[in-house]
């Protein structure tokens, strides 16, 4: 039983056609599991269907053990959930210290201990944290969106191509934090275009293809696999 | 050649009644930018929403007057400006609840929703020409001139008197403590700074938790509030005639684009920018350049620039002015 999952997901856009059929992914706190796929896939559908921001229209999602299909966006966020979207992932008119107090909107805790967290795994947005998000580097901002998601001290992180548009050096950089944002016992699921980096950070990756699972293994298999390397790695 | 009186005409006749205009504006830029900002349309029913909380400010006063209730030296407005708060916010929300939330839910255009404020405009301007009528009122009590032209005058000696009406100062002094107040709870509260992030990524605002409805009800608060200062102080210093009102809503627009829209400081200095163009551009300067200039050379006209019938055509021009060379607004800063 793995500790947050979707179990056969059906689910489309309004009246329109189903766009993930019978879909199935899971994840367990600590690991790392990447979503792969062509393009229209089902990648981010899967992923919002997870989220809730799309309703199933069959299957269930569960975290814990406890069936969370019905509840809101929002409501899942309480229960750990933290989602960063491909883009408009940050505030880009406030700082960076208020991104990271709005993440922590539901807390009703003290958060300025789990601010000076934040600072610790992302060291340049204390240097930065009384600028406008909008003046910083697309590399800045993508910690923004990490660090802002972050700040409910999530279960389960929820990372929709997070290394979209930046430069091969960040995109390093990104993946090194997503493996120490991993080892704080982070549940991490991520749609990525760089299928081989990705997968080279993952501990299991799933292919869909035409919202189906396609082939699902751990990040070396997959990477080895001469089916998936000839259809989606282009080797 | 008398700088001194010179300055002083000035001073009497353009710039305190420029700071006393711009801050009535400025209260109601503030509002246009902030339901533009937060729920995202140009709302065309502010002049009118100004009047509906004054109109109350209005019958209040006659009533406290007729029951002998009074604030000494100060208009009796001031004291039934709390109630008509509550008058106008509560309006504002039975509006909200029955017209602009159908269309925020179904996510219509801006425009849309501008065309059904254009609605509103009219119901409120019905409901306002049935309970009051659309006559001149005054409604000002209380001690009217801080400083009189002639005791200025006998107090300095000079030739050109300073009149400091009460209202002037009221006006001006009201609007920096509800301004500075907002502009507190914008930036440094929790509430405030999760509008603001509403304003900017709504999306991003729902995933971290942020209650639409709780944010749309502060912004109707906010907004009923500054509506009703605005239009009170701006009934006690000339007087509350709801057409008046609803003409005013061209200043107000061009305050709120001329500062940027969506952005509260622009709209609050962009108050001040109308107000101090409309009278600098239609006041008569004769009687200061006869201080400033040598006898010989003393102008035969009035040097007046523009009538003040044109005063309207001034923030139009300035508005399609800003709009053409800098669509964003002149000042640089924050949105809201």
């Amino acid at each position: 039983m793995a500790f947050f999952e979707g179990n056969k997901m059906t689910a489309g856009y309004g009246d329109g056609p189903d766009i993930i059929t019978s879909c199935s992914l899971n994840v367990n706190k600590g690991e790392i599991v990447a979503i792969l796929g062509p393009n229209g896939a089902g990648k981010s559908t899967a992923m919002k269907s997870l989220l809730g921001l799309l309703k199933l229209k069959s299957g269930y999602v569960k975290i814990n053990d406890e069936d969370i299909s019905k509840l809101s966006p929002q409501d899942r966020v309480k229960k750990g959930i933290s989602f960063v979207p491909q883009t408009k992932n940050v505030f880009a008119e406030l700082t960076v210290q208020e991104n990271l107090e709005i993440g922590a909107f539901l807390r009703e805790d003290d958060i300025q201990s789990v601010i000076s967290e934040i600072y610790e795994l992302f060291p340049i947005l204390s240097e930065k944290k009384s600028q406008i998000v909008g003046e910083l580097s697309g590399g800045q901002r993508q910690q923004v969106a990490l660090g802002r998601a972050l700040m409910i001290k999530p279960s389960v992180l929820m990372l929709d191509e997070p290394t979209a548009g930046v430069s091969p050096i960040v995109m390093d950089e990104l993946f090194e934090h997503i493996i120490k944002i991993k080892k704080t016992n982070v549940a991490v699921i991520m749609v990525e275009q760089n299928a081989k980096q990705a997968l080279s950070i993952s501990d299991r990756g799933y292919v869909l293809v035409t919202g189906q699972n396609k082939f699902e293994g751990s990040g070396e298999d997959l990477l080895n696999d001469p089916e998936v390397r000839r259809s989606f790695l282009g080797v | 050649m008398d700088y001194i009186n010179a300055i002083i005409l000035l001073l009497n006749f353009t710039i305190l009644p420029a700071l006393t205009y711009g801050s009535q504006l400025a209260l109601g830029a503030i509002f246009v930018t902030l339901i533009y900002g937060i729920l995202r349309f140009a709302n065309f029913a502010t002049g009118d929403m100004m009047s509906f909380g004054t109109m109350f400010a209005v019958l209040l006063t006659y009533y406290f007057q007729s029951i002998g209730l009074n604030l000494g030296f100060l208009p009796t407005a001031l004291l039934t400006i709390p109630i008509a708060i509550f008058m106008m916010i509560f309006y504002m929300l039975i509006i909200d609840k029955f017209v602009f939330s159908y269309y925020r839910i179904k996510k219509s255009p801006p425009v849309q929703l501008a065309m059904v404020s254009v609605g509103v405009m009219f119901v409120t301007q019905a409901i306002i020409r049935i309970i009051i009528g659309p006559s001149d009122r005054r409604f000002l009590d209380g001690e009217k001139f801080i400083l009189k032209a002639t005791e200025f005058k006998q107090m300095t000696g000079l030739n050109e008197g300073l009149t400091i009406k009460s209202t002037q100062i009221i006006t001006i002094a009201v609007t920096i403590v509800v301004v500075s107040i907002m502009f507190w709870f914008l930036n440094k509260t929790k509430t405030g700074t999760s509008m603001r992030a509403y304003s900017d990524n709504e999306d991003l605002a729902l995933l971290s938790g942020i209650d639409p409805k709780k944010v749309v009800l502060i912004t109707w608060i906010i907004a009923g509030i500054l509506a009703t200062i605005g239009g009170v102080l701006y009934g006690l210093d000339k007087s509350y005639r709801p057409f008046v009102y609803f003409n005013n809503m061209l200043p107000i627009f061009a305050a709120a684009i001329v500062g940027g829209i969506g952005n509260p400081y622009g709209a609050f200095l962009g108050g001040y920018v109308i107000a101090f163009a409309e009278i600098f551009l239609t006041y008569a300067y004769k009687k200061f350049f006869a201080y400033i200039l040598p006898e010989t050379l003393e102008p035969n006209s009035l040097v007046q620039l523009l009538s003040t019938d044109y005063k309207f055509a001034i923030s139009f021009s300035i508005l399609v002015i800003v709009l053409l060379f800098r669509p964003s607004g002149i000042f640089e800063g924050k949105k809201i």
